[in-house]
């Protein structure tokens, strides 16, 4: 590594360092927001779902997101290519 | 009208005990009567820095459990006037402390001091709970360093939600930030996340900036908190924190390197 590079990247390390806590505490405070009941939801939500489509938990997400004073909840399953039909005996 | 300050981070070892023993004894000095709290039961420590660990008889679980009254356990500075010191339990678990018990020696406080600085231990957990529930003001102890930064933000979301103010719904604990172990030199050489950099992602008021100093560990070898140092930088910087927090408008210091003569240019040494 020349002397340049040395510098170079010792340059770049408090930005590296500010742009992943950004984003990082982006991440924190929405969390941090949102309402006790959304990981409940998302389990109860995919128990019915479960029922007529084979999904796993990671096919249902959940985020609650706020534009001014309206508030959007977003729910994306992930359905799979050929859904199977749940057997009933 | 007493004020209760509490010296939070969330972070351990980010100069949280420093700052209580300077800033309290910063407060006395302007002569307010003040009292510092040790919260971190279990793991006491301010009395080592505030250099009183020889008198402490009683403590603050001991207050609380009644076997002791505060005027047995407040070990008065011999140094400043005005200036009172409530150790931690050193035996006891931090479970200890209840808020009604907190509350209780709090109010007992408030008659007569003019300041109540809460020292928080590190963590999130019942202690550092404890010392935050009931202040008015926050002084958010941070290093310029990413863990630290993200532990202050997490900390501030508590203060904005689990503190007295919070749930009676009264105007919030006041925060101010404190940007601890500072080395311009290093900012400079991009290096080190910079003061704005860090008030750009907590977005709170800066206090004050303390430069990272030899001063600091000199001061509690001695056990003579580094604000009595007169002629260090960071003696000199938490002087200045101290006068803001008062309401004084002062210039920020040691936030730019500092100026080398041409010899030191030539042959690297500071």
């Amino acid at each position: 590594m020349g002397l340049f590079d040395y510098f170079h990247a010792n340059r770049r390390s408090a930005e590296v360092a500010k742009e992943r806590l950004s984003i990082l505490i982006a991440r924190d405070q929405i969390q941090r927001n949102q309402p006790s009941f959304l990981p409940q939801l998302q389990d109860e939500l995919l128990e019915v779902i479960k029922k007529y489509v084979d999904i796993d938990q990671d096919d249902v997400s959940i985020t609650l997101d706020r534009e001014d004073d309206c508030e959007i909840l977003e729910l994306n399953i992930a359905l799979p290519e050929k859904p199977r039909q749940r057997q009933t005996d | 009208m007493t004020r209760i300050i509490v010296i939070t981070s969330g972070k351990g070892g980010v100069g949280k005990t420093t700052t209580s023993a300077a800033f309290a004894m910063g407060l006395a000095l302007e002569g307010y009567k003040t009292a510092v709290i040790d919260f971190d039961v279990g793991l006491r420590n301010l009395d080592l820095v505030m250099g009183c660990e020889r008198r402490v008889v009683y403590d603050f679980v001991n207050v609380i459990n009644k076997e002791a009254r505060l005027n047995q356990a407040l070990i008065r500075d011999k140094r400043t006037e005005n200036l009172y010191i409530l150790p931690a339990s050193q035996t006891k678990d931090k479970e200890a402390l209840t808020i009604d018990g907190v509350e209780a020696v709090l109010n007992e406080l408030a008659d007569t001091f003019d300041y109540i600085v809460c020292d928080s231990p590190a963590g999130i957990e019942h202690g550092a709970f404890m010392a935050m529930y009931f202040a008015d003001e926050a002084i958010v102890v941070t290093n310029p360093e990413i863990s630290s930064v993200r532990d202050s933000d997490r900390i501030l979301g508590l203060l904005s939600s689990k503190t007295r103010r919070a749930k009676e719904n009264r105007p919030p604990v006041k925060e101010h930030l404190l940007l601890t172990r500072y080395s311009p030199e290093r900012v400079l050489r991009g290096e080190m996340l910079s003061v704005k950099d860090i008030q750009d992602i907590l977005s709170i008021p800066l206090l004050g900036v303390i430069p990272e100093s030899e001063a600091v560990l000199t001061a509690s070898n001695q056990g003579v908190p580094v604000i009595a140092n007169r002629n260090s930088d960071a003696g000199l910087a938490y002087q200045d924190c101290v006068a803001r927090f008062l309401g004084e408008e002062i210039e920020m210091r040691f936030i730019d390197p500092k100026k080398k003569g041409l010899l030191s240019k030539f042959f690297g040494s500071n």
